[in-house]
């Protein structure tokens, strides 16, 4: 992987910061199947997640992404082995495995207006009674697709395709540029 | 004269003394001025010229509504034309330029317009220069070109950045009005989560000029302590400078947020654009005041009587020592009580209407000593930049002047109109209401959602409630109903009680005096910003444009930058007049959004500079750049199209590269070729019947050359698909159909065959991937070493997993060259590092990049089709002469039974041949081969088109591939393709493969 990037302007409104190295694999299948549930809790320590949430804990987890596709989290290292794992647990059920660590790119995105940043930009309801930790959202992110999810408060995790990396960098940085919160998530910030 | 008055202004920080220019002028105001009240404030009352007549303009307005006061804003990178100066804060500095003057705004040369006006009746333009023809495009369309538009385009690059921001929430109110802001509250008890906006910097609306009482206490008290109250609360959201511009399907709004318009020397975006679902839209607009049609009520100094009380109420500002007041209803003669009361002299009320007794805003007026005229009105104003007096006439009469008063200021009042514009922007209706003579939302018909449902309601003014009693009470409860609407429970709670004194009903007035004559009606302006008088509207009407909508076209009533807000509802009784039928049975121009005018940036949002498209970059991009590539876009990838050396042109740098793979060793990043996989029980078959060739018959460890055809037979995609086990293959697309082709599958599966067994993946990402391509591949890859990648272990068109230099990798043994060539997959995160690898363990190989053109020229060499070139969605593989890509085994595949239709099978088809000029030279690429004779239509007989052409350095000649017709029978004839500048090119049918035709090179 090539140099990790820090973006955003000095005084801009959210630190943006590339994400460490994240394993990642797409699991498609029928999410209700047994052996499907049980393998993914036996690979992640995780329960198969509800419709747009992420079951994870240290960067170790699964995210919900359609009715038929989840995506494991876990250590870029460990790809291998748990690629191999749920292979063979999957081995008699029809179900799709794939290693997508490298096709991605994250990005982390903190500070008490991320949430303005990403409001910018995707167009999610991220107020904090509507988006908070524990759920995850595929959407556009400007002109490309993205997906993100809650490591804490006023701290995201994103994630989009590797190519896109740069251009994702830069138009976070443009909507963290100085002077440009929002100010409507919280009434203490805000002042009319 | 028009200057600041002593006392009053209570938006103005008097103590904050501001510096402003206007046409270079050097001016002063104060903090809470809008540019209008400065100018005022400082006597510039003229401040534009007219659109077709350049008739000096002076301000009309306060507000939105303002159709003369446009100016040029700031200078270079700040520059903005058409900016209005009734809504234009002042801030310290602000530079302004009057428009659409020459040579300036005093003296200007266009006036001789109105001298003319006579021969520039309504549908002028239609008229004259629609004959003769040719004029149009060399005479007319220049010369109009040259005079039309009020502001100028900016010329340098916008220095600001705008950004967008999608908000969601239960009720969103637009307006922050006494209205707005009872809606507000009444919504906000029950709990729903709550956007309240006002387009201006100031909440309250109009209620603290207009005056009366809420629950006993002044307006303004009332306006700062719900203020208080809703900002107090959790679930509601308030913000002033942002204007409701559009209401759309579903209760999507547009908002449009000014953040630095007032305060440019704050840093962060100077727009924002809000991007609103909201699930229900409270409309609290307001309304506006309408103008009086007489004679001259387009000089300087005539304004709005509404606006004439809001500049000495908010700004400390008098339009004139003596102004005349000219109504048809009892609201205007709060302006008359205003400037009595700031030490103003009121010459006269004109009231046009005849009362059987006082009303009691009459009644005021005479206990202050104004004089009352019921049943007159003005015949005509005296002036030309400036009033200086109206003549007086009886309103029922034709104009015969029976008095004449001097002033310098009239304030005219024709009653009120909603503001219906986002009520309607969505197909909400509108009911005509005889009593106030006016529009105003039909609630019956709001603008409904997707089960049919109402999403907006209107309140106040805008749903023309035009006593502050009743506009509480309306917005109390529209309030309650948008919350029941999105499922809150309304509370029990009483809204508060307005009062404001009695008045007496209103008389619609639309020419003064209701006989005027030709004369006068020639100089009733119901358009200010694009010149149409009420003469012109009878014109059009009487030439048979009795639609609405063609008459407004016609006339161009309302359809300058204010969208006629103040002349509409004019027009529409003019023209319903000359029709003779009444005004709801003409009906409205449609409202369109926006609801005044937004920036052009503010709609780009961020998408510009770095970040206008998003470029795509494969895990080797930094690298070719630093290698000299020059790019080319293929969808939003870059790819490097030739890696440019010192002294090099790019034509050198590409016959270099393509001599380079042929004699020595190449390398292509191939990483942007799209990559699925996909797998199941039922892939095989799925794969059938998305190849025209077999694919379930595919080896593990093979490969084959798949082509994907549409529907309807017309090749859409090629690549080489590899079986990696007996339920999954991965499947290469072009690198534009990576997406394409994912989404293509995944809509087979989900649509027609949801009951097979498969799963797809995109994986194009995942992996870099590097052609290696010349008689030295197998040297390089042996020289990594790792894996046995001889011809025995590795055959053509077989693929296997290992590992190279200690990268885990995929190689596939393919060739889009005819060379010997190896695609080899690695993980992304190593595409850079295995790049250098093969770099240095080349170096000694020959090894050099190549780029695009140099894989064009290469395939061209071979005779391989590229989608896109050889096919443009018309052509199908029997054209390309791809029969052996075709399974006859099969049952079916997608486009099978299309190309057996007749056409598909015609003979007549053009097919795919290579071209060899006779010269040597290049066809040029997309050229014609004419036939004999002509067309139906008179044109050359075309028997053939140049697809691909490049000039191969391998061969040192010209090469080509074109469709011709009956080509492949016509091997050797000689056909001619004109190209530009007069040139035509014999060149020769030949065997498309003009290169090692018998694959040698490849099989070592």
């Amino acid at each position: 992987m090539s140099e990790p990037m820090t973006a955003g302007a000095d005084g801009g409104i959210a630190a943006i910061a590339e994400a460490p190295l994240q394993g990642m694999i797409t699991l498609r299948g029928d999410l209700s199947d047994d052996t499907i549930r049980a393998a993914v809790k036996s690979a992640t320590g995780q329960k198969v997640p509800e419709r747009g949430m992420i079951n994870t804990a240290d960067g170790v987890g699964v995210c919900w992404m359609s009715p038929d596709e989840l995506l494991i989290l876990c250590a870029h290292g460990d790809v291998p082995d748990k690629l191999h794992q749920l292979q063979e647990s999957l081995s008699r059920v029809h179900a799709l495995a794939v290693n997508v660590s490298d096709a991605r790119a994250g990005f982390i995105l903190s500070g008490p207006h991320a949430r303005d940043v990403l409001a910018k930009l995707c167009p999610v309801d991220l107020a904090p009674d509507r988006f908070a930790f524990g759920q995850l959202r595929r959407t556009r992110l400007a002109q490309v697709p993205a997906a993100f999810w809650m490591l804490g408060e006023d701290r995201f995790h994103l994630i989009c395709f590797r190519s896109q990396k740069q251009y994702v960098s830069d138009v976070l940085t443009v909507s963290a540029q100085p002077g440009s919160a929002v100010n409507v998530w919280s009434k203490t910030i805000s002042g009319t | 004269m028009s200057t600041r008055l002593a006392t009053g202004g209570r938006l103005l920080n008097k103590g904050q003394p501001l510096q402003f220019t206007f046409n270079g002028k050097r001016l002063r105001g104060f903090e809470g001025d809008t540019l209008a009240s400065a100018l005022l404030a400082n006597d510039e009352m003229l401040v534009g010229r007219s659109f077709k007549y350049h008739r000096p303009r002076g301000i009309v307005a306060s507000g939105a509504e303002e159709p003369n006061g446009l100016v040029n804003l700031g200078d270079e990178g700040t520059f903005e034309p058409n900016q209005r100066v009734t809504t234009t804060e002042l801030f310290e500095g602000l530079t302004a330029q009057s428009q659409n003057h020459w040579p300036s705004l005093d003296f200007d040369i266009g006036a001789i317009n109105t001298h003319l006006s006579r021969f520039l009746p309504a549908g002028f333009y239609y008229k004259m220069f629609i004959h003769p023809r040719p004029l149009w495009k060399h005479v007319y369309e220049p010369f109009i070109r040259q005079s039309a538009g009020l502001g100028r385009a900016p010329k340098a690059r916008d220095a600001d950045t705008y950004e967008h921001f999608h908000f969601f929430c239960d009720v969103m109110v637009i307006g922050g009005g006494v209205a707005g802001l009872q809606a507000a509250k009444t919504a906000a008890l029950t709990g729903a989560k709550v956007l309240l906006v006002e387009q201006s910097a100031h909440w309250g609306g109009r209620g603290p000029v207009d005056g009366g009482t809420v629950d006993g206490k002044p307006v303004d008290n009332f306006v700062d302590e719900i203020v208080a109250e809703l900002d107090a609360m959790p679930n509601v959201t308030l913000r002033k400078r942002l204007m409701g511009a559009g209401v759309y399907d579903h209760g999507y709004v547009l908002g449009y947020e000014q953040l630095r318009d007032h305060a440019p020397e704050t840093p962060g975006p100077r727009h924002r654009l809000w991007r609103i679902r909201a699930g229900h839209i409270v409309t609290a607009t307001g309304a506006i005041e309408r103008p009086l049609s007489f004679a001259g009520n387009d000089i300087p100094g005539v304004m709005l009587a509404s606006a004439v009380r809001d500049y000495v109420a908010n700004y400390g500002v008098s339009a004139g020592d003596r102004t005349v007041v000219v109504t048809n209803n009892d609201d205007a003669y709060l302006t008359a009580f205003a400037l009595v009361n700031a030490g103003l002299r009121v010459p006269a009320i004109l009231d046009a209407r005849v009362l059987a007794e006082d009303s009691a805003a009459m009644a005021e007026a005479k206990a202050l000593g104004i004089r009352v005229m019921m049943g007159h009105g003005i015949a005509k104003v005296a002036g030309g930049k400036r009033v200086t007096g109206v003549g007086i006439c009886s309103q029922a009469g034709e104009g015969a002047v029976l008095e004449e008063i001097a002033c310098d200021a009239v304030a005219m009042s024709g009653g009120w109109s909603p503001v219906v514009h986002l009520w309607s922007h969505c197909g909400g209706k509108l009911v005509w209401d005889e009593a106030q003579a006016h529009f105003r939302p039909d609630v019956d018909k709001a603008p409904t959602g997707a089960a049919g449902e109402a999403f907006a309601t209107p309140a106040g003014a805008a749903a023309g409630e035009m006593r502050l009693a009743d506009v509480l009470t309306s917005a109390d409860q529209a309030g309650k109903a948008a919350a029941k609407a999105v499922g809150f429970k309304p509370t029990r709670v009483k809204p508060p009680v307005g009062e404001t004194p009695e008045e007496a009903p209103m008389q619609p007035v639309w020419l003064m005096p209701q006989g005027a004559g030709p004369a006068l009606r020639g100089k009733a302006w119901l358009d200010y910003q694009n010149d149409v008088k009420v003469s012109d509207v009878q014109l059009a009407a009487q030439e048979g444009f009795e639609s609405v909508e063609h008459a407004k076209r016609y006339t161009t009533l309302g359809m300058a930058t204010d969208q006629g807000k103040l002349s509409n509802i004019n027009g529409l009784a003019t023209l319903a007049g000359s029709l003779g039928s009444s005004i709801p049975e003409v009906g409205t121009t449609t409202f369109r959004p926006p609801y005044t005018p937004i920036s052009m940036g503010a709609i780009a949002g961020e998408a510009r500079g770095e970040v206008f498209q998003p470029i795509r970059r494969t895990p080797m991009h930094d690298w070719h750049a630093a290698n000299g590539a020059e790019w080319e876009p293929v969808g939003h990838w870059r790819r490097p199209y030739a890696y440019v050396r010192a002294g090099e042109s790019t034509h050198d740098a590409v016959m270099r590269e393509t001599k380079n793979t042929r004699e020595h060793l190449g390398l292509l990043d191939a990483s942007t070729l799209g990559k699925l996989i996909v797998k199941g029980p039922d892939a095989g078959r799925f794969l059938d019947m998305l190849y025209t060739n077999m694919m379930s018959t595919l080896k593990p460890g093979k490969c084959r050359y798949g082509l994907m055809c549409s529907e309807n037979g017309f090749l859409m995609d090629d690549g080489v698909v590899a079986r990696i086990d007996e339920d999954t293959f991965l499947c290469h697309t072009t690198t534009g159909g990576a997406e394409r082709i994912h989404q293509h599958m995944e809509e087979w599966l989900q649509t027609e065959w949801w009951d097979w067994q498969v799963y797809v993946a995109n994986v194009t990402e995942q992996y870099a991937q590097v052609a290696v391509v010349g008689p030295n591949a197998r040297t390089a890859l042996e020289k990594l070493g790792g894996m046995d990648i001889s011809k025995e272990a590795l055959g053509f068109m077989e693929w296997a997993d290992g590992e190279l230099a200690g990268f885990k990798v995929r190689v596939y043994r393919i060739s889009f060259s005819g060379e010997l060539s190896y695609e080899i997959a690695v993980d992304a995160g190593q595409g850079q590092a295995f790049w250098d690898a093969l770099m240095v363990v080349g170096h000694d190989l020959g090894v050099m990049p190549y780029g695009t053109e140099a894989l064009h020229i290469l395939r061209a060499e071979k005779g391989f089709i590229m989608i896109g070139d050889e096919t443009d969605g018309t052509v199908i593989p029997q054209d390309l002469g791809l029969q052996w890509a075709i399974s006859k085994k099969k049952d079916d595949y997608l486009g099978k039974r299309a190309q057996e239709r007749s056409h598909m099978t015609d003979p007549e088809r053009w097919k795919l041949v290579g071209l060899e000029t006779l010269s040597g030279a290049v066809l040029p690429d997309g050229a014609y081969a004419v036939g004999e004779g002509a067309n139906a239509n008179g044109q050359r007989t075309m028997i053939g088109r140049v697809t691909s052409s490049y000039h191969s350095p391998n061969l040192g000649k010209g090469i080509a591939m074109g469709l011709v017709l009956h080509g492949p029978d016509r091997m050797g004839e000689v056909l001619e393709f004109p190209g530009t500048e007069g040139a035509t090119y014999k060149a020769r049918i030949v065997n498309p493969v003009f290169y090692d035709r018998d694959g040698e090179k490849a099989d070592v």
